[in-house]
């Protein structure tokens, strides 16, 4: 019983309190929900950067990965040797290595002729390096001069791709070279681009005229069913040049996404608009405690007078912080959920709530609340007992 | 009958230095269980001083305070916190907290520390309530009630803790003369069943005949006991 007193009368009464006042009660709670969306859309952008970023390698089919030591993404490699690649098969845990060819070029809308840049992946279409049924299935097709496959995930902006393609209309200009659209896939869009193509490696070279087979941009490397990765990797550090990195699939990922959010602007722009959803919601829940403190200074007065200690006050003012944190937090919930939907609809980007983002939002919005509290009970000294005779 | 309360020789100023204001001189005083007194004297002769030492809402330093055998004089906060949780407190101002109901504000004072169930501090506010006669308006917020009603809820929120003490500084100040003499009629009758102690401070003097002993405070030293 008095366990729970110590905590459960002073957040009653703060409770009974926060409640007498409607209206006050209302701007309370949008000012922690205006946080918590904040704060739920900047970490939303966010990872929905990070896992689009992430959307070209995630399908890339292979156990080992180079790459020039100074790309810093996929999205604007360096090339390098294809014979540096070739060195690999000498290790006889290898058991292919292809080349892929990237490269950043406009496609014309066939509707509206206006050009948009996407990114122009190229390879031999024998190789298998990517994990999707649909290249698997057209790769005779890819074979032929100037065809290529078309990610329908795409931005819609590229056109509507499908239906022109069942009226017929395939043919279009990636930087200003002819090709023909044969098929579709589906990837997805990333920050770098707003949408793919897969061609061979061929092809790649006729929209590129002045990229050449023996300068590539990564190497995919399969091993042996079984290989130990780790020590394959090892051992291809020592044989090949400084200046190629080599990944597992794993650290590719994580290379690709670590440059979003290190190495590009981006990546920042959102933390400190995250800091920012912080720092205003603090400063909003701080000025609600700090005047209830002072609109209540003689009320706590009379109950310090009346034997309350001031250890009471202190889990008041908390239990308060801790009632607007889970009152701002639900609607600020909902309506990100709502938020999420639209951003997936309207701007293709992937945003699922997940459960460790909605934990994490309500642990960082409990966190601002706490610190307004911690920063509002210096006003309780104010509150003095000799005062109210 | 012994003391409730036991003051010898006690000196109290404000400030310090040359702005050193003395307010209370060698105040010497003592009152018994169940006794009543007022106490009366000129505007900033100390009275309100006084009662702020007692019920160890200010700290004092020279002679000595005993309270239900506490000494008060340098005490710590915490002897001063339990010597609050003994006495029962009527402002002048009825200090009611506006966002709970008469019977939520009358329990607040039962809510500190002791053992009592949530329904036993219900029955014991609304007995309280009862007894100043507000029993129909239990579930009444502040702001619904007369100024002789929100007294007489003070009344019982000092009263419901059955404590030894009660310290009252001008209570009827903010009523009228009926409605004032009746709080403290009240307040008289309710204390004297409970053998309660009071001291009250007022200007009042239609309501001197309630007290068993008057005492007179002028400039800080007691005139007449
Ligand atoms: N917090 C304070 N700081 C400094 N001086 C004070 C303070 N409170 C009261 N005083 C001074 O102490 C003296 C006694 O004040 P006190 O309030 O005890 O008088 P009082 O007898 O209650 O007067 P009243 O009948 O007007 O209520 C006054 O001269 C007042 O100016
Ligand atoms: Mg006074």
């Amino acid at each position: 019983m008095n366990k729970l007193a110590w905590f459960y009368f002073p957040a009653r009464l703060a409770w009974r309190q926060l409640i007498f006042d409607r209206s006050k009660l209302v701007a309370a709670i949008c000012g922690v929900l205006f946080a918590c969306v904040l704060v739920f859309m900047q970490l939303g952008f966010k990872d929905s950067l990070y896992a689009s970023a992430a959307s070209a390698p995630v399908k890339l089919s292979g156990d080992l990965f180079l790459m020039h030591k100074q790309s810093e993404a996929m999205w604007r490699p360096i090339q390098f040797k294809r014979s540096e690649l070739m060195r690999v098969l000498g290790n006889p845990a290898v058991a292919e290595a292809y080349p892929l060819y990237l490269g950043l070029a406009p496609l014309k809308n066939i509707k509206t002729q206006v050009k948009r840049t996407l990114m122009v992946y190229g390879f031999d279409p024998d190789s298998l390096i990517f994990n999707l049924d649909e290249i698997k299935n057209k790769r005779h097709e890819l074979r032929l001069k100037d065809t290529v496959l078309f990610d329908e995930y795409s931005r819609p902006e590229f056109g509507p791709m499908r239906s022109l393609l069942e009226a017929g209309r395939n043919v279009t200009e990636i930087n200003d070279y002819k090709v023909n659209i044969v098929g579709l896939f589906r990837l997805g869009v990333s920050f770098a681009a707003d949408g793919n193509v897969m061609t061979s490696d061929l092809n790649f070279m006729r929209i590129f005229p002045r990229r050449n087979l023996s300068e590539i941009d990564m190497g995919v490397i399969k091993l042996h069913p079984g290989a130990p990765v780790q020590q394959v990797k090892a051992e291809l550090r020592s044989q090949l040049n400084e200046f190629v990195n080599i990944f597992s699939y794993e650290e590719l990922l994580k290379y690709e996404k670590d440059y979003w959010a290190n190495t590009a602007p981006i990546g920042f722009i959102f933390g400190f608009g995250t800091v920012m959803g912080w720092v205003v919601g603090l400063v909003i829940v701080y000025q609600i405690l700090f005047t209830d403190i002072a609109n209540h200074r003689n009320e706590f007065a009379t109950l310090k007078a009346m034997g309350y200690e001031h250890g009471y006050f202190v889990r008041l003012v908390f239990a308060s912080a801790f009632f607007l944190a889970v009152l701002g937090f639900i609607p600020g919930y909902v309506l990100s959920l709502g938020l999420y939907h639209l951003a997936e609809s309207q701007m293709y980007m992937p945003m699922p709530m997940l459960w460790s983002k909605i934990i994490t939002v309500f642990l960082f919005i409990l966190s601002m609340c706490v610190m307004a509290g911690l920063l509002a009970i210096r006003k309780l000294k104010d509150a003095n007992p000799a005062d109210m005779f | 009958m012994p003391a409730v309360i036991d003051v010898e020789h006690l000196d109290f100023s404000f400030g310090s230095g040359a702005l050193t204001q003395p307010v209370l001189k060698d105040i010497t005083l003592s009152i018994r269980k169940g006794e009543i007194v007022l106490i009366t004297g000129p505007s900033g002769s100390g009275k309100t001083t006084f009662l702020t030492i007692i019920g160890g809402l200010r700290q004092a330093f020279h002679g000595s305070v005993k309270v239900l055998d506490q000494q008060l004089i340098n005490s710590s906060e915490q002897v001063k916190v339990k010597a609050r949780q003994q006495i029962g407190y009527i402002f002048q101002q009825h200090n009611l907290l506006k966002s709970l109901s008469a019977l939520q504000n009358v329990s607040m004072t039962l809510e500190m520390g002791n053992a009592l169930t949530e329904q036993q501090r219900r029955d014991r506010s609304a007995e309280a309530l009862i007894a100043v006669g507000l029993g129909d308006r239990l579930d009444y917020k502040p702001g619904q009630l007369s100024g002789g009603q929100l007294q007489r809820v003070s009344i019982a929120r000092a009263l419901v803790g059955q404590p030894k003490i009660i310290l009252a500084d001008e209570p009827t100040a903010s009523l009228d003369k009926q409605s004032g003499y009746e709080a403290v009629s009240l307040l008289k009758r309710l204390a004297k069943e409970s053998q309660t102690a009071i001291l009250l401070v007022t200007h009042d003097y239609r309501i001197l005949d309630i007290a068993d002993r008057v005492v007179e405070l002028e400039d800080g030293v007691i005139k007449s006991v």
